[in-house]
């Protein structure tokens, strides 16, 4: 008579302890205890005030979306550098196909997604045709659209003042003048602006622009439950609409990774492919698709800032690819695949947007801003490693 | 033991005397919200100029910025700032429909805010209350203008901080100028890629016979090194001032450079936004912080504040 349990592994029962050691976001959760922790000595107290959690937390969806699709592509076993790039890029033309082409927003909406998706696609599709590292592909597409950023900015905003002149003499601009207007002039801006006078104010508008729940937040200040400037205007007059975007990725992402065999397909195709292969794994189709849905995530921060902000320029999104990059890290998913999880990646982007603004809540020079944020990323990193190798009982 | 005692009673009442100046200088709080990048020697000046003027006014300032060109980064950094009540708060508005909406909280929250080097033609509509700094088409024709009179006929404009509107103004008011022939070359702010780019732009079209860099340190050095290593006859004009420019100016390499002198922008805000929260005085307009065409005769004198930071 063998007992079962002794016989197996698979079948063992792991203590608690292991278990929660064994989830990859525990790093990423430490860390953010630690660096509020930081913050709660050394900075003033208005930072974790109401209006100071809502304004790290602005930059920390705007990072986090962009970490969430990062993480499950690192989980797939992949990379995309072109996401900083991709902001610039869908945000350019995004504002185009609404100041230019007067595209109602919806439709806007959807293009950018559609035009996002292709680029994607295509990074997908290079790196399955060709067996390249997705890391050099997507370099290549780091720099390409970048360019292509600039390069359509500044013939937008020429095409823009063609238009208004045409305007002005209320003759309706020929192809002609269009096609002289983009390819042979010279000059045009590196910033686009007049987004906010084509807006209709509307459901669509207040899916991706603004604050939702402004009623109750109005309400709150009114009857002195929250902070008001002296002015008597409340500080905080709403969730930023970007926030909650953030909750609800994080959520899909997570349920996706846990509950749904395209979860499992995930950490098959970036643990071992050719296992998962053998397997019936679809592993091309899994990685062309969070390719895609990488460059799409990269599309919505670039609607949501583009809308935020009314205007769009040429440097948009930069750095942005590493950031999410390292915050996916942070939250513990390992640059080799098959380990990872999108809880994790929403903690890396909340401690990332904390370090980004708490300093300007010390005393602190922001001249060592780029110091702390990479020592903040050894630690969180080597913490995860030792975590892991403890839990694990790999050498 | 009665020595043990005293120097605790002293340690004490010393200890007491600096938290009662700290008390003192956190009576007055800037906070200084620029686009510009730490590592921008030309934004070292205007921190510097900051920094001075903390100390001459003993008000507690603090100085921040994105760590990119990174408007939406910006505007949380405004936030972050109207969230702590300051006395006074001074921006570079380098894009009014990025910044816009937290500037117009900031004036609605009854913090008095100055802009300062960028915004010039915005500051009003935002509820700004004055500009500190140089107004930048102008600045580009007096360049453009100088330029040709001294015989140029065909030109590029280096812009080092792609998506900034102070810096294509800077391009277009050149180009009116000039009157001549003058096209934009964008680059990034990394001067090794300008100096790379400036020799490719000389190389590639020898009837360029003149170089416009928006920034000195950042753009102008290198372009001075690339235009000397072609061996190139072209005439170069910077936008502001470096030691290394200076240099040039003096000797001969480069025509002249145009000091917006924005070691002014950083200082005088803060200045006044500490008065005016002491006292409640504030000057009755905008304050011109150039321009100032450093040519080879005023450069020498020059060089000396450049190196001591403060040009």
């Amino acid at each position: 008579m063998t007992d079962l349990s002794r016989s197996d592994e698979r079948l063992l029962k792991a203590s608690l302890i292991t278990r929660i050691l064994r989830r990859p976001e525990l790093g990423a959760l430490a860390g953010l205890v630690v660096i509020t922790a930081f913050f709660a000595v050394f900075a003033s107290d208005k930072m974790f005030q109401l209006s100071g959690i809502m304004n790290f937390l602005s930059p920390a969806a705007h990072l986090g979306i962009l970490a969430i699709g990062a993480a499950l592509l690192m989980i797939g076993g992949e990379f995309d550098l072109s996401v900083g790039s991709m902001v610039a890029f869908a945000g350019m033309i995004f504002a185009a196909s609404i100041t230019l082409i007067s595209m109602p927003l919806w439709l806007a909406v959807l293009f950018t997604l559609a035009f996002a998706g292709l680029i994607g696609w295509i990074n997908g599709m290079i790196v399955y045709r060709t067996g390249l590292p997705s890391f050099i592909v997507t370099l290549a597409f780091l720099f390409i659209l970048r360019g292509l950023a600039l390069v359509g900015l500044k013939a937008a905003t020429r095409v823009q003042v063609a238009m208004d002149k045409a305007e002005l003499s209320s003759e309706p601009l020929s192809t002609n003048q269009l096609i002289h207007a983009i390819f042979v002039e010279n000059g045009g801006a590196t910033q686009q602006r007049g987004l906010a006078e084509k807006i209709e104010p509307g459901f669509w508008s207040e899916l991706f622009s603004g604050d939702a729940l402004e009623g109750l937040f109005h309400w709150l200040a009114e009857a002195g439950y929250t902070a008001t400037f002296k002015s008597g205007l409340p500080k905080v007059t709403g969730i930023p609409v970007e926030i909650i975007w953030f909750l609800l990725l994080s959520m899909l992402a997570t349920l996706v990774l846990i509950k749904t065999p395209l979860g499992n397909w995930i950490f098959a195709s970036g643990g071992d492919p050719e296992a998962a292969r053998k397997s019936g794994v679809p592993v091309s189709q899994v990685k062309i698709g969070l390719f895609i849905f990488t460059a799409c995530c990269a599309a919505l921060v670039a609607m949501l800032t583009v809308l935020d902000a009314g205007s769009t320029d040429a440097a948009r999104g930069k750095q942005k690819e590493f950031e999410a990059i390292i915050a996916a890290v942070i939250g513990g998913c390992m640059l080799t695949g098959g380990y990872g999880s999108a809880i994790g990646a929403f903690f890396g982007a909340i401690i990332f947007g904390m370090v980004a603004i708490g300093l300007t809540y010390t005393q602190i020079d922001q001249d060592w801003y780029l110091v702390f944020l990479g020592v903040m990323l050894l630690v969180a990193v080597t913490f995860n490693k030792y975590v892991r190798r403890y839990a694990t009982g790999e050498k | 033991m009665k020595r043990v005692a005293s120097t605790i009673a002293g340690l004490t009442a010393g200890l007491l005397m600096t938290g009662s100046a700290i008390a003192d200088s956190h009576e007055t709080h800037i906070i200084v919200v620029s686009h510009g990048q730490a590592n921008d020697p030309f934004w070292s000046v205007a921190k510097n100029g900051v920094a001075q003027a903390a100390q001459d006014t003993g008000a507690n300032v603090e100085y921040r910025a994105p760590e990119t060109f990174d408007m939406v980064a910006m505007a949380q950094l405004i936030d972050a700032a109207v969230n702590q009540e300051p006395d006074g708060l001074v921006v570079t508005i380098p894009d009014a429909a990025a910044l816009g909406s937290s500037i117009k909280r900031a004036v609605a929250a009854g913090i008095p805010v100055i802009s300062m080097n960028s915004g010039s033609d915005v500051y009003e509509s935002l509820g700004v209350t004055l500009h500190v700094g140089q107004d930048e088409y102008p600045a580009g024709v007096a360049a453009g203008k100088k330029l040709a009179a001294m015989g140029g006929k065909k030109a590029i404009c280096v812009n080092h901080e792609v998506g900034n509107v102070a810096l294509d103004l800077r391009c277009s008011g050149f180009a009116e100028g000039f009157g001549g022939n003058a096209t934009v070359l964008p680059t990034s702010n990394d001067p090794s890629e300008i100096k790379a780019k400036v020799k490719a732009a000389l190389e590639s079209d020898a009837s360029v016979d003149t170089v416009l860099t928006l920034g000195a340190g950042t753009a102008g050095e290198p372009a001075v090194a690339a235009i000397k290593e072609i061996g190139s006859s072209a005439r170069l004009g910077s936008f502001d001032l470096s030691p290394g420019f200076l240099q040039s100016v003096v000797e001969g390499d480069a025509a002249f450079g145009i000091d917006q002198q924005q070691y002014l922008q950083g200082y005088l805000p803060v200045l006044f936004l500490v008065q005016n929260a002491r006292h409640g005085l504030m000057p009755g307009g905008n304050v011109p912080s150039g321009p100032n065409l450093i040519t080879a005769e005023k450069a020498a004198t020059t060089i000396a504040g450049a190196k001591a930071g403060v040009r």
